[in-house]
Order: C-alpha cells, then structure tokens, then sequence
C-alpha cells in the first residue's frame, strides 16, 4: 500500500501545482501528470481496463486541451485572491473532511464488499455470459443498461459539438445577423 | 502555406507512418478481444480515434480528412449507436432486453461470449468516429478562427 499513498500524495501536489500555476500550458501539463498518476493507481488497484481506459482518455483529452483550445484563447491567469474568499473555502473544507469522516467511518475495508450481487458475479459470470473478462461481462450482460445510457451521453454531447461548431449554415466574416448579435469567433 | 508542406517536421512524418498501423491495429485488438482480456469498446475505440489524430497531427488535416472525413465519422458514429440498440432489440423480441440470444461458445476462445463481442464492436464505432468528430469540429473551429 506504500506505493499507492505515494501515488495519492504525487497526485495532490500535482493537482494543487496545476491550479496555482500562473502558465496554462504548465497546468494542463500539470493535470496529464495527475491523470497518468490515476492511471497507474488503478493498475496497483489491479484493475487493468479502468487503467487502460484512463490513459488513453487522459491523452484524447489532453491533446484536444492543447491543440483546439491553448492556441486560441490564451488567458493570463491573474488576480488578487481575497482574504473572505479563502476563509470561506477553508471553512467549507473544513466541514466537507468533518462529515466524510463521519460517513466514511462505516464504510467496509478495502476487499470486502458488503453488496452479496457483487460476488454472485464472480461466481457465475463466466457460466452466465461466457466472457473470461469479468468486467466486460458486467458492462455489456450483466448492466447493460448502464452502457446504453452512457452511449446516448456521449451520442448527444457528439452531436451538440458538431451543431455548435459547425460550417454549414454558419454567418460569414462580414455578414449581418437579422435578430440579435450573434457571438462571432 | 503552399509553399510549406502541412504538417510537422520529416522526423516526425516518418515515425507516424511506422508507428500509425500498429497503433491502429492495437485498438482492433483491444476491441476484438474486450471479452477475453482488460480493455473493451470504449478503450480500443479511443485508441483508434487516436490513430486517426495522430495521423492528422503529423501530416496535416487534408490527409487524415482525406481517410476519414466529418461526414463519414459522424455515419459511422449513428452506425455504432443504432447497432448497439439493435442488438438489444433484438434481444427483447426473444425474451428481455440486452438477452444473449448467440450461443456461448467455449470460454478463451475468439468466438465466444454471444453477444459481447458484437456491442464491444458497436461500442468502437460509436467511441472512435465520434471523438475523432469531436477533435477535428474543434481544429477546424480554430483555423476558422484564426483565418477571420
């Protein structure tokens, strides 16, 4: 477990660097590095397509941050933070960490599930679905719902970035828009 | 940017074209076998989008639109949904929805597991068409922007 306690903290001072960092670039160079340390936890957690899926996720998303967005808008991040602001924060983590203690007291330990349907898959998932990989046979038998409902969220995210940044029917450099202003970019 | 060919340096080029196939064909194995060993649609469906940017970020965007272009991304997108559906649809006319109507088979082997290997290959088309959709909506947003 030492390694995984040495990951948890390498991930906080990355995520604590990501969000202090004046550059952008650093910081979402500070965000992959808290990816890639998710990623390798899940593969100390023994749980390989979690591990898999975080990483190339990670890079998608990274690799969209750098390329689509940092060269267009680039905001130099500055500000004078305030002092009631960073008290009010302070309070309020204060008591999210005060009650998670209280709620994740009665939590079982690490292992030991207290759900019975979770080993009624470990037993009778490979007779019931055929497929050796537990997990896949969980999201596509077993909870199959779940995955159609996430295939719709990422079907309508899909489409609405294809309608919002589309070229057909969008308004020329120079042309007027009849009703309101239209954002133009 | 006629005189300059799109794109990043020769180095860059000629690793990209050594590397892409195998990156590409990782993601069919990831795919294919999602029953059998970790990973899945979703990840191998990544992992081809990842492909195609790849190529995209090394030789330019007319290359890679050349290959697979926004229409066909967004057919193959809406082809990935309505066969997973498809699937559970025809699951429900035997019995309940998401049934595994296709045998099986013997465990570890390629051909097995009924139905999970066809939705992991659903999955794929509907993940990778529709984040390389996504990618290349944002980059040409930020051509357009810079050209106006």
């Amino acid at each position: 477990m030492f390694e995984l306690y040495a990951l948890l903290i390498f991930m906080i001072i990355a995520a604590i660097v990501a969000v202090e960092i004046k550059d952008l670039l650093s910081s979402i160079v500070a965000v992959g590095a808290v990816g890639l340390g998710l990623s390798v936890a899940f593969l100390i957690l023994k749980a390989p397509d979690l591990a898999i899926t975080q990483l190339v996720v990670e890079i998608l998303s990274l690799i969209i941050l750098i390329r689509a967005t940092i060269k267009r808008d680039i905001t130099p991040v500055n500000g004078q933070k305030e002092l009631l602001n960073a008290i009010i924060v302070l309070l309020f983590i204060g008591g999210f960490l005060f009650f998670a203690y209280l709620a994740l007291k009665d939590l079982p330990s690490f292992g030991h599930p207290i759900m019975r349907v979770s080993k009624t898959y470990l037993v009778e998932g490979l007779k019931k679905t055929g497929a050796t990989n537990l997990v896949g046979s969980v999201i596509l038998d077993f909870r199959a719902y779940d995955t159609l409902g996430e295939a719709t969220i990422l079907f309508t995210a899909v489409i609405g970035v294809l309608v919002v940044l589309r070229r057909v029917g969008r308004k020329g450099v120079g042309e007027e828009v009849k009703e309101d202003e239209e954002y133009e970019d | 940017m006629k005189t300059e060919e799109p794109g990043m340096s020769l180095i860059v080029k000629t690793i990209t074209r050594l590397t892409v196939g195998l990156i590409l064909l990782y993601g069919i194995y990831i795919v294919t076998h999602g029953h059998l060993s970790p990973g899945g649609g979703f990840a191998g469906g990544v992992i081809i989008a990842l492909s195609f940017i790849h190529l995209m970020l090394a030789f330019g965007k007319e290359l890679a639109l050349k290959k697979l272009n926004q229409s066909l991304s967004s057919l193959f997108e809406g082809f990935g949904a309505i066969m997973f559906l498809t699937i559970a649809l025809i699951g429900f006319v035997g019995g309940y929805f998401f049934l595994n109507f296709i045998s099986k088979g013997k465990p570890f082997n390629l051909f097995s597991a009924g139905i999970i290997p066809l939705c992991n290959i659903a999955i794929c088309f509907k993940v990778g068409a529709g984040l390389f959709a996504v990618f290349v909506a944002l980059t040409l947003l930020r051509m357009n922007g810079k050209k106006g």
